[in-house]
């Protein structure tokens, strides 16, 4: 059944780029979305849905803290907040698929460059 | 305890996802709506957006739960559900399960006290008992228990020996207690130095003997048991250094024994120190059980060795009196079969448990196959259910773990239920189980039986799961959905698993039904067996004991007892009386001799066979009802007039001379000094040692006799012959009668005849109710398992039987079409139970008597019950079937 959650990303993805949006600043759900989205330039399709159950999980492990408050439209909305250990995680994160990227770039690349 | 936190948080958390999350939702219908979309557009917009709503939810739930856990107890709540939907179902099932488990367990733990646990004594796996055997020595291979130590063997053992810790020599005696109220005749062990030490029970109160209490003469000294200490001085620890008279001779109360203690399998009311007097010992005497505790590490066949290398120094060190050789013994082949002391309590009652465990398990499976069936009777009204759930995507695995969850709390608990049921299972088998049975009284539920108890539920559970679990669950149901609620005809391919249950339970029924058979042929057969004495519900039996130090002289006790017999001859509706040294089937030692014939030439060195002998009184014959062969019986005058005169049995007579009339008039003695005895009468064959047991050689003397060792008997099993044998006003004449010749003697082990015939066969009728209970539950169990597969079949089948009498079929054809297919099925399973039964029933070989294990008569009368029985269940559901209404069935899809 967890199958279902459509993802053309790698595991983990997701997670990483939640953490570092809020590491800009502490937002709630929809915004991060859409912040995505901009960010990306609109390259990466999310289903908007699918960021709650990585919410939950950066939650649990107490990556992120979260807290109601009235956003500036003035909504009753939670605020997710980078812990320090989300911070750590995401610099762990990213410097792993730093390296994950560069490997494959290399493999990818046009022979004889 | 971040998980407990987590727990009691939860609630909270969903609530604030779904407010979240349609928080989400309704910020992008406000920013759409602003962008200009149509609010109802807008909403579906989102929601297209967004995905799934109650699948994400539940997907961001999940991260917070233990899905296999949670799976578990939904598979459970729902379980429970479905058992008190169907409170029929459940509650046949649940029956059928405890009564099979409560059967199981009640038997474990029988075999699991008696057979399994260790005994009660400290390290007890390094205790063993000095077993030896002689097969030289002609007649003593009759001994159950060996050859058994003489003193001088175990102060040479116990001196000379590199391979044990300690070493003792015990003795089972009786001996009568007075002063204290009535005489009382008590059960005594009396022991030597070195007993105690190697069992290693530390006394309750008090202290063990020492070596200063085995000096020979010196002033006695006796411990209690705790039974006995509650019961004769109230658990008063005064007690100690009191002194009490035993055998007419003070002792002091040293210690006392903490409560359950036994010297191997003796109960005993007091144990006294053997104190051998070593400068009077000989070579022989050799009457004495031996014990001993193992070096650490060391193995039993060292010990035998170490045995073996000590016989030698035995007869070097010892001697049987002047002029006698004391490597006679040479001849008797004397070789050390030391075995462990757990086996020689256990003694030959495992095969007899294991054979009631062994069937009691079989009847568990016919249980279990009959809950499968049940079981797949019920998974198959679920079917559709079923199909709905795997079409929602429920995963084949998911659906099989669910049926065995089901299936397991089932067998766990109907486990429950059956550990209540088991406790009164287990007083029912204490008491139904042979008195002789050993360590009795350690039977109790324990630890191991709650444990097997727990693992045979669970097992169980998962065995009637497993096959409606495995075949229902198969994926490929679309089928099923689509004819749900049409009573098609079902295929063959279901039907199988039901018939090879059906079969297989039949099989398992026979094989015990066989057994049960077997066991009431051999029954009946050691009914027909004559025991050497008739009417055993008249015959009053009691032990009396006249010790040395209260009557001297040997001729004035054998004038006591006959003194008593004649108040007894006096008693009001006694027809006679008469004693002997004991009765056959007491259990008591048997006393055993050599016996030189004169007309027969004993070459040298050469020891005469080994006889058992008793002592028997004028008069004994005809009230114990044993027949006189041929001759007659000794008179009171020869008594008393010390003729030498002799009885024999008609199996020693026949040995030695050919006919029993042949041995009137030849002449026998034991020992040399002693005057030849005339044989004056034959004596009927005995079952001495039990109905099963050949009956042996014996020679009959007189109570009184010319003896350099023992001249008058002294303990004796006083026969009374009377129809008020065993009433309360009898045995008050009886009691008075026997102080008003001596105050001082006590009567023990008062019982009737029949009570003793009753034990000596006890073993057999336990046997034979426990087959007999297994048997029975067997076969109902058996018989229901074929009435429901075939009420089932006729009820699944009864479209079609509708079209089969629509076509014109007669109802006659449609009864014997039905009973025809019960009564393959009954065959099929009666010819693998017959198959089976040949090869099982030879276990119980040692059980039987007077029948062959594969006696016919028994299988083939059986397998006819079986059979009938069977048809008789099948003749219900094919009348209902031959009965349909063709419209009714046709008209009720």
């Amino acid at each position: 059944m967890k199958k279902t959650v459509k993802r053309d990303l790698f595991p983990g993805a997701l997670e990483m780029m939640i953490l570092r949006m809020l590491k800009r600043q502490p937002t709630h759900g929809y915004a991060l979305v859409q912040q995505i989205k901009r960010t990306s330039q609109d390259l990466l399709v999310i289903e908007e849905g699918s960021l709650y159950p990585a919410l939950q999980r950066l939650l649990k492990e107490e990556f992120v803290k979260a807290e109601w408050d009235i956003s500036p439209a003035n909504r009753r909305v939670r605020i997710y907040k980078l812990t320090a250990a989300g911070a750590k995680h995401l610099e762990h994160e990213v410097s792993t698929f730093e390296r994950m990227l560069e490997g494959i770039t290399r493999v990818l690349a046009p022979e004889g460059s | 305890m971040n998980w407990l936190k987590q727990l009691f948080a939860r609630r909270r958390l969903y609530r604030e996802l779904s407010e979240e999350i349609q928080s989400h939702l309704d910020e992008k219908v406000e920013e759409l709506v602003a962008d200009g979309m149509p609010r109802e557009e807008a909403m579906q917009s989102a929601r297209r957006e967004f995905g799934n709503v109650g699948l994400i939810e539940e997907n961001s739930r999940e991260v917070w739960t233990w899905p296999s856990v949670e799976e578990f107890f939904f598979d459970v709540r729902y379980g429970l559900r479905g058992m008190r939907r169907n409170p029929v179902f459940t509650t046949v099932a649940l029956l059928t399960v405890a009564i099979g488990i409560a059967a199981n367990a009640a038997v474990f733990t029988v075999v699991n006290s008696v057979l399994l646990k260790p005994l009660n004594y400290p390290k007890a796996e390094e205790l063993v008992s000095l077993h030896q055997i002689a097969p030289g020595a002609e007649g003593l291979a009759d001994f159950e228990s060996g050859l058994l130590l003489s003193p001088s063997m175990y102060f040479t053992y116990a001196e000379h020996n590199q391979t044990f810790q300690s070493l003792g020599v015990w003795i089972p005696g009786t001996a009568n207690v007075t002063g204290l109220a009535e005489p009382e005749q008590v059960r005594t062990v009396a022991v030597s130095d070195g007993v105690l030490q190697t069992l290693g029970v530390p006394p309750a109160v008090g202290r063990w003997f020492s070596q200063v209490d085995q000096v020979p003469n010196a002033p006695g000294s006796v411990m209690l048991s705790y039974g006995y200490w509650r019961r004769r001085f109230g658990g008063d620890r005064a007690v100690i250094g009191r002194n009490i008279m035993v055998d007419s001779q003070p002792r002091e109360i040293v210690g006392v024994m903490p409560p359950g203690f036994r010297f191997v399998d003796s109960e005993f009311d007091l144990t006294a120190p053997l104190a051998f007097d070593r400068g009077k010992l000989i070579l022989a005497g050799f009457g004495f059980h031996g014990i001993a505790r193992l070096k650490p590490g060391r193995t039993i066949a060292e010990a035998n060795a170490d045995i073996s290398r000590m016989l030698p120094i035995w007869m070097d060190s010892w001697s049987n009196g002047p002029g006698s050789n004391p490597h006679i013994y040479e001849t008797w082949k004397i070789t050390p079969t030391i075995r462990p002391l757990k086996q020689e309590v256990i003694g030959n009652v495992g095969e007899l448990l294991w054979v009631v465990m062994g069937t009691i398990g079989v009847v568990m499976l016919i249980a279990c196959a009959n809950v499968t069936n049940l079981l797949m009777v019920r998974v198959e009204a679920r079917q559709q259910e079923l199909a709905v759930r795997t079409a929602l995507g429920a995963g084949w695995a998911r659906i099989v773990t669910g049926l065995l969850i089901e299936s397991v709390m089932l067998g766990l608990i109907g486990g429950v239920l059956g550990v209540g049921l088991a406790y009164a299972g287990v007083r029912f088998l204490v008491a139904i189980g042979p008195s002789n049975l050993p360590r009795l009284n350690e039977i109790a539920i324990d630890a191991r039986t709650l444990e097997f108890t727990f693992i045979l539920s669970l097992l169980s559970g998962l065995l009637f799961g497993l096959i409606p679990a495995l075949k229902y669950a198969q994926p490929g149901t679309g089928s099923a959905l689509q004819s749900a609620g049409r009573t098609i005809s079902v295929s063959r391919e279901r039907h199988g698993a039901r018939n090879l249950l059906v079969v297989g339970q039949v099989a398992m029924a026979l094989v015990l039904l066989i057994c049960a058979g077997l066991m009431i042929r051999t029954f009946a057969a050691l009914r027909k067996v004559d025991p050497g004495f008739a009417e055993p519900q008249h015959l009053q039996v009691m032990r009396i004991s006249i010790p040395d130090l209260l009557i001297t002289e040997p001729e004035r006790v054998t004038r006591t007892q006959n003194a008593i017999l004649d108040k007894l001859a006096a008693t009001q509706g006694v027809k006679s009386a008469g004693f002997a040294s004991d009765m056959p089937m007491e259990g008591f030692d048997s006393d055993w001799d050599e016996i030189f014939a004169k007309d027969k030439v004993y070459s040298g060195d050469l020891i005469a066979p080994l006889r058992l002998y008793k002592n028997i009184s004028p008069g004994f014959l005809r009230t114990a009802g044993t027949r006189l062969v041929a001759g007659r019986e000794m008179t009171w005058s020869e008594v008393y007039a010390l003729r030498p005169v002799v009885m024999v049995s008609e199996n020693l007579a026949r040995e030695m001379w050919g006919t029993p009339s042949a041995a009137i008039g030849k002449y026998l003695r034991e020992y040399s000094n002693m005057p030849w005895h005339e044989v004056i009468g034959v004596i009927q064959d005995v079952r001495e040692k039990g109905l099963q047991e050949k009956a042996p050689e014996i020679v009959y003397w007189p109570p009184l006799v010319q003896n350099r060792f023992a001249p008058a008997v002294r303990t004796t099993t006083f026969v009374i012959r009377s129809e008020r044998a065993a009433t309360e006003s009898f045995m008050n004449e009886v009691r008075a009668a026997v102080w008003s010749v001596n105050s001082n003697l006590p009567l023990a082990s008062v019982r009737t005849m029949e009570e003793v015939y009753d034990k000596s066969i006890a073993r057999i009728s336990f046997t034979l109710v426990m087959l007999g209970i297994a048997g029975a539950m067997a076969l109902a169990l058996g018989i229901i398992g074929i009435y429901c597969v075939m009420s089932y079949t006729v009820s699944q089948r009864k479209r079609e039987i509708g079209i089969r009498l629509a076509l014109g079929a007669q109802s006659g054809n449609v009864l014997q079409m039905v009973l025809k297919q019960g009564a393959k099925l009954t065959l099929v399973g009666v010819a693998i139970g017959i198959g089976a039964a040949f090869g099982l029933t030879r276990l119980m070989t040692h059980l039987l008597f007077g029948v062959a294990a594969h006696d016919p008569l028994t299988f083939v009368a059986v397998a006819a019950l079986l059979l009938l029985i069977a048809l008789l269940a099948c003749y219900i559901p094919a009348r209902r079937a031959a009965l349909v209404n063709p419209m009714v069935a046709l008209r009720c899809e």
